[in-house]
This record gives C-alpha cells, structure tokens and sequence, in this order.
C-alpha cells in the first residue's frame, strides 16, 4: 500500500521542491495498477493527469505559487464530469460519453493544484450500497476480496483504503459516501445540502444528491471540503458559504452536548458494531462531552421516505437518457418511439429501470398524493425532529451502517435488503443536514464508522469535532 | 396494499418508455409490490398540520444577470456524443 502524508504535507513537498508533481502522479498511477485485482476504477485519465503534473512543476520552477493542493493526486467518482476520458456513471448508457464540460468540483480542486488521476467504479447511477449495481463490475473491500466496499462511491472509498491516491470525490444521496467509508476503513462526509456544487455531477435525486470528499484524516477531508465549497452560478441551490476555514483546529469536546440517537441501537444492530460504536461514544464521554440518550422518533421512516422522493426523482432526472442527444442509441429501430423504448430497456441496467419504474408509480395521477406528497410532508416531520434536537445538542452520533461489509452477492438478489443498508444514513439526506462517517475499531478486521451529525450549515463545528474524536481514537 | 398487476406494470412501463421483456415484467410485478409494500408504513403517521417539503436550503427565486455567459462550449462539442448528427442538428428516426 502507498503511503501519504497529510494534503498540506505532500502540497508543501511539492511547492518547495522536494517531490515532483509528476513523480506523485506517477506513484499514483503505479498503485492503481497494482492493485487492478480491487477493481477501483473504471479509467485511468494519465495523459491529462501527466500533462497537468509537468504544467504545474513548470510553473513552481519559475517561483509560482501553485495552491494548497499542488501536486495531490486523487480519483473522482465517474459520474464527475471530466474533460479527459470518458465519464460512464458506470453506466452501459453512458459508456461512450465524454463529457463537454467539467464538475465545478474538479474545476476547483484543478485550481488548487489537483490532479485528477482516474474514474472510480460506482453503482450505475449511483444507484445502489456495494457497488454491484455497476454495469462493468463489482468493486472489492480492500480489507476482504469477497466482500462489498459499499457504494455507492464503493471505488472510491476502495482507492483510497488501498493508499492509491490520499483522497477522493463521490457524492451522496442516501448514504453513498458515508457507507463505503465505514465498510472501507476511511473518513467520508457529506456535507450540508446546497454547500458543494452538483454542476457537472451526474444527477440522481436532486432534492438529496450531495458531492462529498472521501480521505483518510479529517483534516484532509475537511480540506478538501474547504476548497469546493460555496456559490455555484451554475447550481442554484448552493449558498454562500461562511468564511472562516474548515478542519483547521479541532474542537474541545468537553462540555459539549452529544446525544446517542435512541433508534440507531435497535434489534437490526449487530453486537460487533454495537460494541465499537458504545466504545467511541465512552470516549467522547471521557473526553468531557456530555453524552446522553436523544429520541428522534421519525427518522426510521426516513428510509421509506427516501424510497419515495429518490425514485421520484430518479424518474425525472433519467427521462433526459432517451439515446439521441447523447448515451446508448439502439441500432435498427423503425421510428423515434421505438428508438427511445429501446435505447433505455437496453442501456439501463435493472436497478434503473426499476427505480424509473418505482418513481414513475408515485408520481402518477391518483397516487400522487397517497406517496409523492405524504413523503415530503412526513419528511418535514423529520426534519422537525432533527431541529428539535439540534436545539439541545450539539451533535447527534450513532453507527454508519448497522453491519459491516457484507459478501458480494449477500444481498444484491433482493432490493430491499440491499435498500435497507442506508437506515441510519438517509435520515440526514432527507433532512439536509451534514454528516460524517469516522473509522472506529472494527468487528472481525472489518471496519466500523460511528457517524457524526451537525446543525444544517454548521459543517465546520462537525468537522472539528469529528476531528477531536479521531485524534481521540488514535 | 394490492399487488400491482401485468397491466400496471406494462402501463408503468410504457409511461417510461422501457420495453421490458417477459421475465422483467414478472420480476417487477413483485419487486415494485414489495417495495410498496414497505413504503406503506407512511400511510398511518400523522402529519396533520404539516407542510410538504420539496427543498431544504429556504433559497427561493435564485436568479443571475440576464446576460449571455460563454461556458466555453462549442455547439460541436455538445453535438459529439450524438449517434446522428446533420447540418448542425440532432438527426432522429421518423417520428410516425
């Protein structure tokens, strides 16, 4: 496994000469060969990465300043669109796209001295929790082959676990940057909806879809989550964001409020995660927070929630995949009708077409109202809820996921067991507020993540507490 | 809860503009149902009082200057990854 030191480290490294941009991306790209058997990424995009790393060891030899991420090489998720290669959202129906313009995200990373290296395997459409849902292949857990890394951002969290890059993007919806870093060992957040611009991010539910960074600290998470944030003209749901930085210090636990969601410790837990999560949560006692039992009684229906609004969504947002402007066009059709029918019965994969399917049902005259509606206003129950608590505590905690990594194949032939995999990280997406998923012992060498919950908008607090604990669990 | 039928799920299909084959129209008919099934639980909780919520940021009406903004886009690169392309248009099969 390659090793790194922190983001600021390998950037001051490289700003002083000590390492080359080109030398990291290279190293970079050698890892990801080596461990191809993990099956991480779907392409690799060298020859934009070298011509970047040789364009910014120019610019230092003539004493420029390149950014806080000069030289850091990382992997997007393949549904950031990227001027290099092509971006598939694992996708037979996007197999061939190459994209015509970039991620504001990876705009801004660039901006900074990043250099994107490869495309992270993920479930089609990010539709899915182990990667398996992929129309090419099944990524592996790094920690045991014949396991899932959780997805949907599964290549992701894989790639950085396996040390071939320091940090890496995905995006969350329901739970696809938090459950693969629990499953993989790895720090994941997604941040407050509307902080980070989605522009150039392949859309799945739009009223959910986040774009999170994944790395091995906080510190560089919230590095990287300090660079991406803020306004986007191109995504107006975005906000201003505060000034001040994030994941500069961490914060002093003691005297903090922390309450351990009640529901989250449930039958459906299991006794090895239980134990690691019960053990973090002593320590943020010892460490002088105040730790006691909160009930947020709605965030269980959160799933069924989600399992309306993002099918819903999903519906809309994949009506654009009709095989004539861009993607999968089926060969020998007789008219346009027969063209779009068939150009999505074979360019989407089943998870797709079930969701389609799924939203098309709730978003239908008659039906409307009974799911569609009922949804959203119980997801202002929820988000309620959470408000209520916030007013209380400063973070709320609980487990990422109530198992660790599972078997490939445990769970793919029924989608409800797969569904169910996102109970207690999908509250937060309907909600909208931030979360983090933190490394926290494992159960029989699989990781576990004790997951951190802020005040919506209060992402730089949750970063330095999450900080705190880690520095704490180290 | 009934289970949805053949013909709710050709219609579902249909309105989605998937032509599923014989086996997926039976794998749906059960997945969809049993999916319903437990979305259910919403049917009872009491939301009396409560607004629906489409959007979580409170950001309404977010405009920009009305003014052209060049991207950097070329037409032929948004024509590229067309199957057909004519005279600078998206070309399609007959409409009837």
């Amino acid at each position: 496994m390659a090793d790194w030191p922190t983001l600021s480290d390998i950037a001051s490294q490289v700003q002083d000469g000590k390492v080359t941009a080109r030398e990291l991306v290279e190293k970079s790209l050698v890892a990801i060969e080596e461990n191809k058997e993990f099956d991480a990424v779907i392409s690799m995009t060298s020859e934009r990465a070298r011509s970047r790393a040789d364009e910014i060891d120019v610019r230092i030899k003539n004493g420029e300043q390149v950014g806080r991420l000069a030289g850091v090489p990382f992997i997007a998720k393949d549904n950031f669109l990227t001027l290099t290669g092509k971006t598939t959202a694992a996708s037979n129906m996007l197999k061939p796209f190459e994209a015509p313009y970039q991620a504001t995200a990876i705009n801004k990373l660039e901006a900074e001295g990043a250099i994107c290296v490869a495309k992270a395997n993920l479930d089609a459409f990010a539709h899915g929790s182990s990667t398996e849902n992929s129309d090419f292949f099944t990524t592996k857990n790094p920690h045991d082959k014949e396991r899932v890394p959780g997805g949907s951002s599964g290549g992701s969290a894989a790639a950085v676990a396996l040390g071939v890059v320091p940090f890496a993007l995905g995006t969350d919806t329901g739970g696809s940057v938090r459950l693969p870093a629990s499953f993989t060992g790895v720090v994941g957040y997604k941040p407050s909806y509307g902080l980070v611009s989605r522009s150039g991010v392949v859309a799945m539910a739009s009223s959910t879809d986040v774009v999170g960074p994944l790395a091995r600290s906080v510190e560089d998470t919230a590095l990287v989550l300090d660079i991406m944030a803020g306004r986007d003209d191109l995504d107006s749901t975005t906000f201003e964001r505060d000034k001040e930085p994030y994941g500069k210090d961490s914060l002093d636990l003691s005297g903090k409020k922390i309450g351990v969601i009640r529901e989250y410790f449930g039958e459906g837990l299991e006794a090895g995660v239980r134990q690691n999560i019960e053990a973090a949560i002593d320590m943020l006692n010892s460490a002088g927070a105040q730790v006691s039992e909160v009930s947020l009684p709605s965030v269980p229906l959160a799933l069924a929630v989600y399992y309306i609004i993002c099918p819903a969504e999903v519906s809309s947002n994949l009506a654009r995949y009709d095989g004539q402007r861009f993607g999968y066009n089926a060969p020998d059709t007789k008219n346009l009708d027969e063209s779009y029918e068939l150009s999505r019965e074979q360019g989407f994969g089943a998870e797709a077409k079930r969701r389609i399917m799924m939203g098309t049902y709730v978003l239908s005259s008659g039906y409307y109202d009974a799911y569609y509606k009922k949804a959203q206003t119980v997801r202002t129950k929820i988000r309620q809820e959470f408000d209520k608590a916030f007013e209380e505590f400063d973070f709320l905690v609980g487990p990422t996921a109530p198992m660790p990594a599972f078997k490939i194949g445990e769970r793919s032939k029924d989608p409800l067991q797969m569904y169910l995999t996102d109970i207690m990280t999908v509250a937060a997406n309907i909600s909208g507020n931030p979360a983090i998923s933190v490394p926290a012992g494992t159960s029989d060498n699989l990781p576990v993540g004790l997951q951190i919950i802020g005040n919506y908008k209060d992402d730089r607090r949750l970063l330095a507490a999450a900080r705190a604990y880690q520095e704490l669990a180290s | 809860m009934s289970k949805l039928t053949r013909d709710d799920v050709l219609k579902l299909a249909r309105l989605s503009r998937l032509r599923l084959s014989d086996e997926e129209i039976e794998k749906f008919q059960t997945e969809l149902s049993e999916i319903l099934e437990y979305v259910q639980q919403l049917e009872n909780v009491d939301v009396s009082g409560l607004e629906p919520t489409y959007q979580v940021t409170g950001l309404a009406n977010v405009t920009r200057k009305d003014e052209p903004i060049d991207y950097g886009v070329t037409q032929e690169d948004l024509l590229k990854n067309a199957p057909a392309v004519e005279n600078h248009q998206f070309k399609v099969k007959r409409v009837l």
